[in-house]
């Protein structure tokens, strides 16, 4: 990615007059949430990633592409949800305008390898905080907290009140995707799972009643369920907790620090609350955010 | 390292379920490929042409739709293999949708084959007064096995490989364990792809070395 950071300190040289201008404006940050509250930046130190990038005029940033509600990218290729709420609060403290901002698609296989690479200055991509993971990444966070929980056919027609119901009934079939934490979970309760290789293409199996729920975190269920027009329902019963970090280079300590900061001061501003009702908020209730780790 | 000896048995189990796959559809499709071949070489038009559809068809069609419709919409239609758990069901169906969609390629090298044999053995069969069946049973067929080995292993060796389509259809093959074993450890993702590609080939390079070897036993001396 440093050959398109060059390309665009040149044009920031070009456009430098008017950016400039543009900051003077804008007392507020990029995100609405933060009306008549302080809003002040997060403040950084000279040399560090945080400098580097706010010189550069922009950030790359990994998340999911087909994530409803979290991070979705639709005919126009510009992806919305709660991570990119997330991702242009954080450049909103480089003075980076959302429009600076370059998503890139990242699914659960390349998270790592995309931050290792440097392909990506940061990963907010549903994911989950795990020791295994901190040995190749840093995680700043968490963000939210999400549980694993079962989606079922409308009205609950089987009566699935939590995973528990598996274990007791051993010739029913649950789906969940292949590799997947969730089913490492629940495969403590049956061993009857069926391993899909996305979310929604659990759902077929269900309608031809090869299955009859699909576990997975709560927000990636609720997403499902908004999709479904109504054909769908989450259990809404979370039995595990995962910690969603944002990812980014092994050891950039200053960096991972100061993220830590400014999603402490988003819970306090109200942005991160804003962020939440603007997208998740729709189908979810408003979590209480939950304390970042600073390991 | 660590992280594939770590994940080692699910990737074998993995591998295993690859090794299924190759074994039934190679078999299947060994078998119906035959058949389809000698449909296209019969006297009978009808048979031709039901062959010849049938070939053009499903050589023609990405796998992956191939698959879809196996893991979609048969189990859509009520036609799912009954008397079997779901994950025995989708491993069927993929084990169907894999044979048929290898057998064109199969029957089309056999058809090579028999093509390449000179038309005065059949003649010679035929004068002597075997049927078309004997012809090709006994005379062509024996001669033309020989001719394809080369063309139908590079066939098994395209499906071993192929196998992997069904990891996104419910059945968990290497690239579907692999998947699980990448997100346990996602700090080791190449050393787990490469371990992969090895398991892929063992299966393959034997299968090469196999071709050499019948082919050196089977030669006929022209």
């Amino acid at each position: 990615m440093r050959f398109r950071t060059a390309g665009t300190v040149v044009a920031l040289a070009a456009a430098g007059a008017l950016i400039l201008g543009g900051c003077t404006d804008s007392g507020a940050p990029a995100g609405d949430g933060g009306d008549g509250t302080t809003s002040e930046k997060v403040p950084y130190d000279e040399g560090t990633t945080m400098a580097e990038l706010a010189e550069a005029g922009t950030i790359t940033i990994g998340t999911k592409f087909a994530q409803p509600l979290f991070g979705l990218a639709g005919p126009d290729g510009v992806p919305v949800g709660f991570d990119i709420e997330i991702g242009k609060i954080i450049a909103g403290q480089l003075d980076i305008a959302p429009g600076d901002i370059k998503w890139v698609e990242t699914v659960s296989q390349n998270r790592e390898p995309f931050i290792q690479s440097g392909e990506v200055d940061l990963v907010i991509a549903t994911y989950t905080i795990n020791d295994d993971r901190k040995k190749v990444v840093s995680f700043a966070g968490p963000y939210y907290e999400a549980g694993q929980d079962i989606l079922v056919p409308a009205g609950n027609p089987e009566g699935i009140d939590g995973p528990e119901w598996f274990a007791d009934n051993p010739d029913k079939t649950v789906c969940s995707v292949s590799g997947s934490t969730s089913v490492t979970n629940i495969q403590e309760y049956t061993s009857n799972v069926l391993e899909a290789a996305d979310y929604a293409d659990c759902l077929d199996p269900i309608r031809n009643g090869q299955a009859v729920a699909v576990t997975t975190d709560n927000v990636i269920l609720a997403g499902l369920a908004d999709q479904s027009d109504g054909e769908f329902e989450v259990v809404n019963n979370p039995f595990t907790a995962e910690p969603y970090g944002i990812g980014l280079a092994l050891e950039d300590t200053e960096f991972r620090m100061w993220i830590n900061d400014v999603l402490e001061q988003s819970y306090e501003d109200g942005s991160w609350d804003a962020a939440w009702e603007s997208t998740a908020g729709a189908v979810l209730d408003l979590p209480e955010p939950p304390a970042v780790d600073r390991y | 390292m660590d992280a594939v000896l770590e994940n080692l048995p699910l990737l074998w189990g993995g591998f295993l379920r690859t090794l299924a796959l190759l074994g039934i559809a190679g078999v299947g499709a060994l078998i119906l490929g035959t058949v389809v071949a000698a449909m296209r070489l019969s006297p009978v038009a009808p048979m031709r042409t039901v062959a010849t559809v049938y070939t053009e068809l499903l050589r023609n069609t990405p796998l992956t739709l191939v698959l879809l419709g196996f893991a979609v919409i048969v189990p859509n239609l009520g036609l799912a293999p009954a008397g079997l758990d779901s994950r025995g069901q989708f491993f069927v169906l993929a084990s169907i949708g894999l044979t048929l969609y290898t057998s064109p390629f199969i029957a089309e090298a056999i058809r090579s084959g028999v093509n390449s044999i000179p038309v005065g053995q059949a003649e010679a069969a035929r004068s002597i007064g075997l049927g078309f069946g004997q012809t090709l049973g006994e005379v062509i067929l024996p001669q033309a096995i020989r001719m394809v080995i080369p063309p139908i292993v590079n066939v098994l060796i395209a499906l071993t490989k192929n196998t992997s389509v069904a990891g996104g259809f419910f059945v968990v093959e290497l690239i579907g364990a692999s998947r699980g074993a990448i997100n346990a450890r996602g700090d080791e993702v190449v050393a787990i792809l490469l371990s992969v590609a090895v398991f892929y080939l063992v299966v393959t390079i034997p299968l090469g070395r196999l071709q050499a070897f019948v082919e050196k036993r089977v030669a006929v001396l022209r």
